[in-house]
């Protein structure tokens, strides 16, 4: 079994970086990570569906994609900025905040013995944005009482 | 609550104030000894100190003739229970990964088994 995944709040930048280890080649988690059929396999929180609207993955490319919960969408869209053998590099906005953009780097290093470290890190723009994506969850902010989106949810903005 | 997270991580983004932290981890001290290590005056420290205290997470004791600075350790409770939160959440996510790549063949492809997991 793998250790579980490991968090860090980066102390100096505005990041949160996750370290996981997985019984894979960096080639198949590049893959389960870009293949718009994959990707809605594993990445959209549980008891959820996430629709991939568009989604191009290549450097250059953009992607898109939909969460429907209970009749509630929510939109997430970003730019592939770079796509190789062992590094993911993307933007991600959250619709319901749209000016907010992260950055997003997934380095896949092999470790050999058929095991493939995952680092990933969000880069956002200032550490009071961070703070509240840790609190909320990350997921979609609406988990557990994000009262500002809640709002923007009732009052039809998203 | 949230407002306090935000409010604690600030603190902490100075490398001075996580010193501070550190040394107070250790046991309460007075604003000079904790400002006798750094290369700093007294005046600064205790700038660091009101940001620290502000963020709730340290207070100012005065016991006997000796007013000392001490940590409390129930804003870093707070922390970690966001963090471990964000955790759960992504290793649930990585289970879900693991269990996609167990059904992976070399080239990336993935051999479908018995449940039907497309719409």
């Amino acid at each position: 079994m793998s250790e579980p995944a490991r968090i860090e709040a980066d102390p100096t930048v505005p990041a949160i970086h996750i370290y996981r280890d997985f019984r894979a080649t960096p080639a198949q988690l590049v893959r389960a990570h870009t293949d718009p059929e994959l990707v809605p396999l594993w990445m959209g929180p549980a008891r959820r569906t996430m629709e991939v609207d568009y989604w191009d993955a290549r450097s250059g490319g953009s992607w898109r994609y939909v969460d429907r919960t209970d009749g509630v969408e929510l939109g997430f869209h970003g730019c592939f900025h770079e796509i190789s053998d062992s590094r993911i590099v993307q933007t991600f906005t959250f619709e319901g905040m749209p000016e907010a953009v992260a950055l997003e780097t997934m380095v896949f290093q092999d470790l050999g013995d058929g095991m493939t470290r995952l680092h990933a890190w969000s880069l956002v723009d200032s550490f009071e944005g961070r703070d509240a994506w840790l609190a909320s969850g990350m997921e979609t902010g609406v988990n557990e009482g994000y009262a500002a989106l809640d709002a923007l949810l009732a009052a039809g903005r998203v | 609550m949230e407002e306090q997270l935000t409010l604690v991580f600030g603190a902490l983004a100075d490398p001075t104030r996580r010193d501070i932290v550190a040394r107070l981890a250790v046991g309460d001290a007075t604003v000079g000894e904790l400002a006798a290590p750094y290369d700093i005056s007294v005046q600064a420290i205790s700038k660091h100190l009101k940001v620290l205290e502000g963020a709730g997470l340290v207070t100012k004791t005065a016991a006997a003739q000796r007013r000392s600075v001490h940590l409390e350790a129930d804003v870093f409770g707070l922390m970690t229970t966001w963090i471990e939160r964000y955790q759960r959440q992504a290793e649930e996510r990585f289970r879900r990964l693991d269990a996609l790549l167990e059904q992976m063949d070399q080239d990336g492809n993935v051999i479908p088994t018995t449940q039907e997991t497309s719409s």
